[in-house]
């Protein structure tokens, strides 16, 4: 069932070598979620 | 998880309520993914961080989950997560994130 993002917000926690945040904000930017932050960790 | 990232996951909790709060996952790996879930429902089980002891509670996706997916636009997630997706243990990273969920 997909996600209702109306009136969520979002923190995104990306991962360098999977999904980086910035990945995962554009995906959302055609939604009604709001983007509180976004990082991208790296594991090393 | 980082301990910033904590920090602010925490911050953004107490601003705008548990429930109004979704957090997206993007580990590359289940273990690290199912931490990362762990951390912002049960509390960081590695007693490092802010969140140590504190059970948020937050709803939780990882970025190639099918709720997810279906949630946003497909070219856009096509673009953006695609390639990813090919090369990602998909079918662990949800078993994961469904069994932090079972638990939380």
């Amino acid at each position: 069932m997909a996600i209702d993002w109306t009136d969520k917000k979002v923190v995104i926690i990306g991962d360098r070598d999977g999904i980086p945040g910035e990945a995962v904000e554009e995906c959302l930017a055609n939604t009604p979620a709001e983007v509180v932050f976004s990082s991208t960790e790296c594991f090393v | 998880m980082d301990l910033e990232n904590q920090r602010r996951i925490k911050e953004a909790a107490e601003k705008y309520g548990a429930e109004n709060l979704i957090v997206m996952i993007g580990g590359a790996e289940a273990e690290s993914a199912g931490l990362a879930a762990e951390t912002v429902t049960s509390g960081d089980p590695t007693y490092a961080g802010p969140l140590t002891g504190v059970a948020l509670g937050l709803t939780f996706y990882h970025a190639v989950e099918p709720e997810f997916k279906e949630s946003v636009d497909p070219d856009v997630y096509d673009d953006q997560i695609g390639m990813m997706e090919m090369v990602l243990d998909v079918d662990s990273l949800v078993e994961e994130m469904n069994s932090i969920r079972g638990a939380s």
